[in-house]
């Protein structure tokens, strides 16, 4: 063991052979799919026509929150509900890297570890790396990788959201926003970002204290939002590591699903992330573009030293880089 | 592209519940850079190879204090050859005898560090073989 090299390069780089893994259910392709998709390797590209024919079946549903919510404990009550009614059941898991060393410590699969060995279950940990949203970049691709693959359901959960990481809304078909007892008054309800997402909340840790008043901040937010013509946006509360409200939350996601399909809003959906995707892989592929450019030219280094030692000012130095590089100004 | 990140899955098998050095190995490989996935305790050998092989890891670290080591090498050293994946590189920690040590990397584990180890160089026996054997 140990001694062979890492069959990096080998067939297993053939997208025929890689869609065929991917369509047969086969793990190790799938994971080491998803891992070319993390490193945004040429061979995901050519994969990924060959399996979008097969994708646009699964129910994608997000679970969001702060940080030690309860988001994993219920993603594994949920899986443990979805495999008993003999859906197959795949896991997105986003946990932070560091911007200093790039590293990370993914521990979400840690409370989902009794379904590891389930073979209706796939549990992918993904790093966040350079993503802001909440997400990783590989997100997207690692869920049609799974749709593909014929799970029914596919959970997301987010890294620990604060207010503003809301890129799971692009993607997902029903958004589950998490909220617990403790984190704030009633005005934390009224702000901007994560509140606004959600297609069911949740108050988990409902057996403390002052679950109940987060309950009515909630529901207060809700009353005053007219936009949800079809769908009442429902405030359900569970005890994650007793399971307790997990029915309840089930059911919820299942009427979900029901109201997107007989609202026509699930075409919505899915033309809204398409159209975010796309936007951003265009955003990824410039900027890339950009930096290497911008490495090439030479300038940047000139150009910010003329900036630290104050000679000129930021958009200047910018507009000047654009120029350099060709650009017409805007 | 910067090299790939190292992925490394962070294990303790079976009733041993004793986590500190797991989680300050943990540790060190995310401030080394590397993408740590941490199953906990408690694991039996299928769901250690399960979840190497679902989250195509590079590394399985074994944390082991209970004395059991060389069953669970000899357990997940079958299981990872079964599955395809013994190209993982396999190492162990914790409070294991210098004279199971050549049993062990009998049976695939390719290094073995006891207590007084330094996370520096399980850090850079992980990075040195990563360079030899992931290069592109």
């Amino acid at each position: 063991m140990s001694g062979e090299p890492r069959p990096l390069h080998s067939r297993r780089d053939d997208p025929q052979a890689l869609a065929a893994g991917v369509r047969r259910g086969d793990l190790r392709t799938i994971a080491r799919l998803i891992t070319f998709a993390e490193r945004d390797e040429a061979a995901v590209a050519q994969v990924m026509p060959l399996l979008q024919p097969h994708t646009g079946r699964a129910h994608i549903v997000g679970i969001t929150g702060a940080p030690g919510c309860g988001k994993s404990t219920l993603v594994d009550q949920v899986i443990a509900i979805a495999r008993a009614a003999t859906l197959r059941v795949g896991v997105v898991a986003v946990d932070p890297s560091s911007p200093f060393t790039r590293g990370a410590i993914l521990a979400d699969r840690l409370r989902m570890q009794r379904h590891s060995t389930d073979t209706g279950t796939f549990i992918r940990s993904l790093a966040s790396r350079d993503e802001l949203g909440g997400l990783s970049a590989a997100t997207w691709d690692t869920v049609r990788i799974l749709d593909a693959a014929g799970y029914d359901v596919i959970l997301i959960e987010t890294v620990g959201a604060g207010q503003l990481e809301t890129d799971i809304v692009a993607g997902a078909h029903t958004v589950v926003v998490v909220a617990v007892p403790g984190l704030g008054d009633s005005i934390q309800a009224i702000k901007a970002g994560l509140m606004e997402i959600a297609d069911i909340f949740v108050v988990n840790m409902a057996d403390r204290p002052d679950a109940a008043q987060v309950v009515n901040d909630l529901r207060d937010m809700l009353r005053l939002n007219p936009d949800h013509p079809t769908w009442e946006i429902p405030i359900l509360t569970t005890v994650a590591t007793v399971g307790a409200g997990l029915p309840e939350l089930w059911a919820a996601i299942e009427r979900h699903r029901a109201n997107l399909r007989e609202s026509g809003a699930w075409a919505g959906r899915l033309k809204n992330q398409a159209r975010a995707e796309l936007l951003k892989s265009l955003d990824r592929q410039w900027h890339h573009h950009v930096q290497e450019r911008v490495a090439a030219s030479g300038s940047l280094a000139r150009l910010a030293e003329e900036v630290a030692s104050k000679r000129l000012d930021t958009h200047s130095a910018a507009t000047l880089l654009w120029e350099e590089l060709g650009w017409k100004q805007r | 592209m910067s090299d790939p990140i190292i992925r490394v899955v962070v294990a303790k098998p079976g009733m041993d519940g004793h986590d500190r050095g797991a989680k300050i190995i943990a540790r060190a490989f995310r401030d080394a850079g590397m993408e740590v996935i941490y199953t906990g305790i408690f694991q039996t050998p299928e769901q250690i190879v399960s979840a190497v092989i679902q989250e195509d890891a590079d590394v399985l670290g074994l944390s082991i204090l209970s004395g059991a080591h060389v069953h669970y090498a000899q357990e997940i050293s079958r299981l990872l050859r079964e599955q395809g994946a013994d190209d993982v590189l396999f190492v162990m920690g914790g409070t294991i005898s210098k004279a199971d040590r050549p049993r062990l990397n009998e049976l695939g584990v390719a290094a073995v560090f006891g207590p007084g180890a330094r996370t520096g160089d399980v850090v850079k026996f992980v990075r040195d073989w990563a360079a030899e054997h992931r290069a592109a």
